[in-house]
């Protein structure tokens, strides 16, 4: 039953997984964190950290995390394997139908409409994760250390450009020392 | 078959080495299958990336599937593919094996506690930069502001709000169109 739910998830997320890695990062949160509710937001922060930090696709790299918590190694198999496969069976369509109409006005105008609406669903994931368990000293008459990482960690990947990996790395250090 | 192996190890080798994904890995492939290989010409690679930029999926996947089939057919499809996602594979079951042993670990706890809160913000990051690079006015607005508003407070899926903008726009896109065509008539 888990490995079908694994399977049914995954095969969506690679059908609608329109905007790059972030885009499906946040249908994955939603599907493993909220609907089946396999994992924690912490967890799922844990994970979107160490898939981050390791070469390859970071949703490659979550399929595998997440297929392999849920289901063992052949949760991880089938997640990932769901992931890629509609990709695969479209290959034929696409070459058939999108090389010839990718200036079509109708491509065009749907594609621009769905950044928005990337944008939001990006959005809700983070907000999604913004709970205690992931600011564990929020409040207010706590030092609210993880607020200042959140916060540091944006400017530098928003603003300064700094690399994610280093910034995982700092946070990681910072964590050991302060809790 | 030599040239279906040759493209395995080419994307094994970046799929093993390239951190970041997707855009990080088009320069090496370029130099790959390009430069070094002369598999295909440096317009007709590029023309097929901003074709394959649309489409859904895994971009570094989606990649390797239509470099690989450009010069092999399938089965280079299939063998450029693999080599892309087997690294990951391998890497990642490493350490899931091993952090779900630890991850109750003191010390491993801290860290963690202490990654937490950055990954939220890794994540604000780009749904920040996809508002800007959307071009988001008080007029189109309202899709970013709905979609958080559905997914949030009433737990729609992700996967019904994209289907829902495909039929949407495709029906707004072929009514606008009418409309132009009659008025030029």
């Amino acid at each position: 039953m888990i490995y079908l739910q694994l399977f049914w998830a995954y095969l969506n997320i690679g059908i609608f997984g329109f905007g790059g890695g972030y885009a499906m990062l946040s249908m994955i949160q939603f599907e493993i964190v909220e609907h089946y509710q396999w994992i924690s937001a912490e967890e799922f922060a844990d994970i979107v950290a160490l898939s981050q930090m390791t070469p390859g696709p970071i949703s490659i790299n979550m399929a595998t995390f997440t297929g392999y918590t849920v289901g063992g190694f052949w949760g991880s198999l089938i997640a990932t394997a769901s992931l890629v496969l509609p990709s695969l069976l479209m290959l034929y369509f696409v070459l058939k139908m999108l090389f010839k109409h990718k200036d079509n006005y109708i491509v065009k105008s749907t594609l621009s409409l769905m950044k928005p609406v990337i944008a939001g669903l990006i959005f809700v994931a983070a907000l999604l994760m913004m709970n205690a368990g992931n600011f564990t000293d929020f409040g207010l008459h706590q030092n609210n250390i993880s607020v200042i990482i959140c916060a540091l960690t944006f400017v530098g990947v928003f603003w300064a450009k700094i690399n994610p990996i280093l910034l995982i790395i700092a946070s990681g250090i910072v964590g050991y020392l302060v809790y | 078959m030599r040239t279906v192996f040759q493209l395995f190890i080419t994307f094994f080798n970046i799929g093993a080495f390239t951190l970041g994904g997707g855009y990080a890995m088009l320069d090496m492939v370029e130099r790959a299958v390009v430069t070094k290989r002369h598999w295909i010409e440096k317009d007709e690679f590029w023309d097929m990336i901003t074709i394959v930029q649309m489409l859904p999926g895994v971009f570094a996947v989606n990649t390797a599937l239509y470099t690989g089939y450009k010069i092999k057919g399938l089965r280079g499809a299939i063998a450029a593919c693999l080599g892309a996602i087997i690294p990951s594979i391998v890497i990642i079951l490493l350490i899931a094996v091993f952090f779900l042993d630890y991850k109750d670990n003191p010390v491993i706890e801290r860290i963690f506690r202490g990654i937490r809160p950055c990954v939220v913000a890794l994540i604000l990051s780009p749904a920040i930069k996809m508002f800007i690079n959307a071009k988001v006015n008080w007029k189109t607005a309202i899709f970013p502001i709905a979609t958080v508003v559905l997914v949030y407070f009433f737990k729609v899926s992700p996967v019904y709000i994209i289907l829902a903008t495909i039929i949407g726009s495709v029906a707004f896109a072929f009514y606008s169109q009418n409309r132009l065509n009659k008025s030029k008539s």
